[in-house]
């Protein structure tokens, strides 16, 4: 390519000053970007308001792109289901015969489950959801793993809250606008959940890697978790509800071992938003002097 | 810059809108990031920062100088980056370029390519420490990530150039 000879800016003052101020302006928006840059380290919802009023205005057309997406995937799905539903509808009753068994099982012992506990008189809460909203769009090209959530705070969303999917714990809300709300992804290396495994209650943190995974650190040492074993949140701190799937260990390992989670959030699918399991008391109003 | 062939008294877009054109296009790249995946694994380019280079490379009068920091706050807002990282990542990749610019004043595509791979890498690496802890087990998914960007770079020129012709030849100094 020629050297441009519109980069000489000859004797008009007028394009002199015009180059030199280019420089000034880019130098500026350099430090700019750094002072913006300080200020979301330190206080990471600062500008969230920013964010989450475009994230407004984009969510709903990814929506629509989902939409348009499912849409088509049907049709395959449709066509296959008109030529195998002969043999669906045969293991369709094979299968009702064998979870009414199951079924009656599961009833008592839900009873006996609930006899049990008000002898115990445990005081229970169950978690309230706030809405049912579809995931739409993650940020794929950061290292960080967000989702943005197609509900704000018209529909009663709020930073704080978790976010779990039909298979087990999805993330937490950590800003909400309008229409939309940014969702902490389990696997962001910024996520710690307090889990518990299944088998003896063992409590552990479930630490994001940022690769899918997520790393299960045992809380006490001399520890053996082995492949398989399952790992569910226990409650602590209060922010999510105990018992939701989490994280099921993909290799022995000592007192920290990997996992891959529950979720696979990039299905799409919808996710239930609930109100925090413990939300933080109201601090007392400090006295007057 | 390029010539239409087909037209030379083609008079291209009306001037304000030639002007907002190459705007529109890197905003456009940075709103890829609202395609509706919910990716587990961050591979997606950055395609807001490629359509930049390219405008930076094959058009360098396009865009002012100082256009990579509005683009950048735009592109923070989007990405999930600590705002201000793209801002000041593009504004120091936008000045650098034009060092080169200075020293390299005869340059073919292959070394256009050349510099956008290094802008390309240094972006993304150093966004990567600013938004992610050290320990983080994201470098291999950044390698990949890297990989593809710099191999959709002579797409995006081409795109570019194919849109500067159409724009017309209303060139402003910088």
């Amino acid at each position: 390519m020629a050297p441009a000879r519109d980069r000489r800016t000859g004797f008009s003052r007028r394009r002199q000053y015009g180059a030199f101020l280019a420089y000034v302006l880019a130098v500026a928006g350099a430090v700019v970007g750094v002072v913006l840059l300080v200020a979301s380290t330190f206080n990471p919802p600062a500008f969230a308001g920013l964010r989450m009023t475009l994230g407004s205005v984009t969510a709903p057309v990814s929506g629509a792109f989902v939409a348009v997406g499912d849409a088509v995937d049907d049709i395959p799905q449709a066509i296959g289901r008109y030529f195998f539903v002969h043999s669906e509808n045969e293991r369709l009753r094979a299968e009702l015969a064998q979870s009414r068994q199951l079924l009656l099982t599961a009833r008592t012992i839900a009873y006996d489950n609930r006899r049990l506990r008000t002898l115990l008189a445990v005081r229970d809460r169950t978690p309230d959801t706030v809405v049912t909203a579809r995931l739409v769009s993650s940020t794929g090209s950061s290292g960080r793993r967000f989702a943005l959530l197609n509900a704000g705070r018209w529909q009663g969303v709020a930073p704080g809250m978790a976010v779990r999917g039909p298979e087990g714990l999805i993330g937490r809300v950590t800003e909400a606008g309008p229409a939309a709300a940014r969702v902490l992804l389990l696997t962001d290396p910024e996520s710690i959940v307090p889990v518990r495994r299944t088998r003896d209650g063992l409590p552990a943190i479930a630490v994001g890697r940022g690769d899918g995974t997520l790393d299960i650190r045992s809380v006490n040492t001399n520890v053996r978790l082995a492949k398989g074993e399952l790992f569910v949140t226990s409650g602590t701190g209060g922010l999510y509800a105990p018992d939701i799937p989490v994280a099921r260990i993909r290799a022995d390992g000592g007192d920290t071992a990997v996992a891959r989670p529950f979720i696979h959030p990039d299905t799409l699918d919808f996710a239930i938003v609930q109100r925090a399991f413990m939300p933080m008391p109201v601090s007392a109003p400090s006295p007057r002097p | 810059m390029t010539l239409d062939i087909s037209n030379p008294f083609d008079p291209g877009l009306p001037p304000a809108r030639a002007r907002a054109l190459p705007w529109l296009t890197v905003m456009a790249g940075s709103l890829l990031a609202i395609v509706p995946v919910v990716a587990i694994v961050p591979l997606q380019p950055p395609m807001g920062l490629v359509m930049l280079l390219a405008w930076r490379l094959v058009a360098r009068f396009a865009l002012r100088l100082w256009a990579a920091a509005p683009l950048g706050l735009f592109d923070d807002l989007l990405s999930g980056q600590p705002l201000g990282s793209a801002m000041l990542l593009w504004s120091l990749t936008s000045l650098a370029i034009d060092l080169f610019e200075h020293r390299l004043v005869f340059r073919d595509f292959w070394q256009d390519w050349l510099i956008a791979s290094g802008a390309i890498a240094f972006c993304l690496i150093a966004g990567r420490f600013l938004a992610v802890p050290v320990g983080a087990q994201v470098d291999a998914a950044l390698v990949i990530q890297i990989a593809i960007t710099i191999l959709l770079f002579p797409m995006a020129t081409r795109l570019v150039a194919w849109i500067d012709r159409k724009r017309g030849r209303n060139e402003v100094g910088a």
